[in-house]
């Protein structure tokens, strides 16, 4: 009994505990601390995102999939199917007007992203995705136009291989070979596209969206500090930047 | 002049904050651009020009066609001559000291002789006078092949690239098998006999695609769809609709100078858009254009409210 008091009272130093899990534990906590559920899933955000310009992000993302979608259909009923059917001319044609809007609202997201700078606070590679997010959607529409099977798609084969043959490109990338663009369009690039999206929105969601930039010229005029609202904390010019 | 201290990042929500409801955002941008979607397909359609046959070709314009097959005979076509990735002929292009498509070599071995020529007469049986013809030809000397093919170029051009009003003279067996190559493409059995070089299963249009672009229809016609290079190119599209407008950025350097005249211009485009394209993407990083946005004043109409409240705070 004395030796139990004694060991209750002066206990051995316990190693720490191993975390729960292992990999997969530790993975699930990495995740987690990087992406909270309440950041990643937001019911706030900041108040200055209030103008109609931050709507094309979405409108992006939503005309992404809905150019997927039509182009699922399409590759379900096969490459020549929408040149012998009313309703595959249709769906055609509804991957064509999706693709548009999705170039359109995609190049103006990246504009207004850039007149706010939005690469400022460690939101680098958020802008750099970004950019290659457009790069490889307009490179996947090419090939789309490659697999039409019709007169603009001899064309702009025989035409686009000058340009990639004469950097090399084109001794691995045949804009003649059909099947091997039809590869890229359906499966290669789609998902590079995917890949890189997915990418920049997470980055949205854990960098959150770029404050204002600071009015320090109406600051300094009026010789107040800036007002009872914080300012950006960011600088103007974006000397620091981090990928 | 004093260096800036590196600023902390700030919490975006310290600048107050306001209810968002980022799924049903997202559901009715969905909705919205669906239904868009839909309204421009309905009203606007797309276009389906059909593609360009080689009998449709040979039987609009046998010249063109006679002409176009005379130069992959003679090694004077575009093909013939383009070099790697088809063959050796030229150098290819080059950037700068960089001769990048020779590096990459010849990937797509094209021999025009043999695969828009000889190839197709061989793979059908031939009459007895078309077959004599072809022997003739495979039994003659490279140089003979040349007296030949340059005779029949001369009389042919003189006959307005009309091979019905060709005056006899001493063309050997070109006249007759380029005659019956012309037959065996207006019969539409060429393009078969092109894409079956590759094996049973076709789907390597390169041979075909390179001998209708060595003669001068597709590119009448693509001038006719205000497709050519020096009408912006590929990135319009047939008709009025709309192409690949996000292509002008690259589209642009064809017209002008030197890209447009110099013999490397397409390596000169690539390389400049590989420079622009650099730039764009590390664009946070280089100093002063990265500023270009303070400058220009458009984040203060994006955020005039934020700064409206500023200004409400600071006189209260």
């Amino acid at each position: 009994m004395t030796d139990l008091i004694e060991e209750t009272t002066h206990p051995e130093p316990m190693p720490d505990p191993e975390p729960a899990g292992g990999w997969t534990g530790a993975l699930r906590r990495r995740i987690f601390e990087a992406m909270p559920p309440e950041q990643l899933l937001p019911d706030t955000q900041p108040s200055y995102v209030a103008s109609w310009i931050y709507v094309f992000g979405v409108l992006s993302l939503t005309a992404f999939l809905t150019v997927v979608g039509t182009g699922t259909v399409l590759a379900v009923k096969g490459a020549t199917w929408w040149h012998v059917s009313g309703t595959g001319h249709f769906v055609n044609s509804l991957h064509l007007w999706s693709v548009e809007l999705f170039m359109t609202f995609m190049s103006v997201h990246l504009i207004a992203k850039f007149f706010m700078a939005a690469w400022r606070g460690k939101r680098a590679l958020t802008w750099i995705t970004g950019v290659i997010a457009l790069g490889a959607s307009a490179f996947t529409a090419l090939t789309g136009y490659l697999i039409q099977q019709n007169f603009d798609s001899q064309w702009i084969a025989t035409q686009a291989k000058d340009g990639l043959n004469s950097i090399g490109v084109g001794a691995y990338f045949n804009t003649m070979d059909f099947g091997q663009m039809l590869i890229w369009h359906v499966a290669l690039l789609p998902l590079v596209v995917a890949v890189v999206v997915a990418l920049h929105i997470l980055l949205v969601r854990r960098r959150g969206v770029v404050p204002p930039l600071a009015l320090r010229d109406a600051a300094s005029s009026s010789g107040l500090p800036a007002s009872g609202l914080p300012d950006s904390g960011l600088p103007d010019s974006a000397e620091e930047v981090e990928a | 002049m004093s260096r800036r201290r590196p600023h902390a990042e700030p919490d975006p929500y310290t600048f107050g904050s306001r209810p968002y409801d980022l799924v049903k955002e997202f559901v009715i941008a969905l909705v919205a651009v669906v239904v868009l979607t839909v309204v421009l397909a309905a009203a606007f359609s797309s276009p389906d020009v059909k593609p360009m046959t080689i009998a449709a070709w040979a039987n609009n314009d046998p010249g063109d066609f006679t002409t176009t097959a005379l130069a992959e005979l003679d090694g004077s076509s575009t093909t013939a001559g383009y070099g790697p990735p088809y063959n050796s002929a030229a150098a290819g292009q080059q950037l700068g000291p960089l001769h990048i498509a020779r590096m990459a070599g010849v990937t797509h071995p094209i021999d025009t002789v043999d695969a828009f020529v000889m190839k197709p007469l061989d793979s059908v049986p031939q009459n007895p006078e078309v077959t004599a013809a072809i022997s003739t030809w495979k039994a003659a000397s490279d140089e003979q092949q040349g007296t030949w093919t340059g005779s029949y170029s001369t009389a042919l051009g003189k006959a307005g690239g009309d091979p019905t009003k060709v005056a006899a003279g001493g063309y050997g067996p070109v006249p007759l098998m380029l005659a019956q190559l012309l037959n065996q493409a207006q019969a539409g059995s060429l393009e078969g006999q092109l894409m079956s070089e590759n094996g049973f299963y076709h789907s390597d249009y390169t041979l075909p695609l390179m001998f209708l672009a060595d003669g001068s229809d597709l590119a009448a016609e693509a001038q006719t769809q205000h497709l050519a290079g020096t009408q912006w190119g590929m990135m319009n599209e047939v008709n009025n609709f709309p192409g690949q407008p996000w292509l002008a950025p690259y589209t642009f350097w064809y017209q002008i100078s030197p890209y447009k005249t110099s013999g490397n211009g397409d390596a000169l485009v690539w390389g400049t858009m590989g420079v622009v394209g650099a730039v764009l993407v590390l664009l946070p990083f280089i100093p002063g254009l990265r500023s270009v946005p303070r400058v220009i004043p458009v984040y203060r109409l994006i955020w005039r409210d934020h700064y409206r409240r500023q200004k409400q705070a600071a006189e209260v």
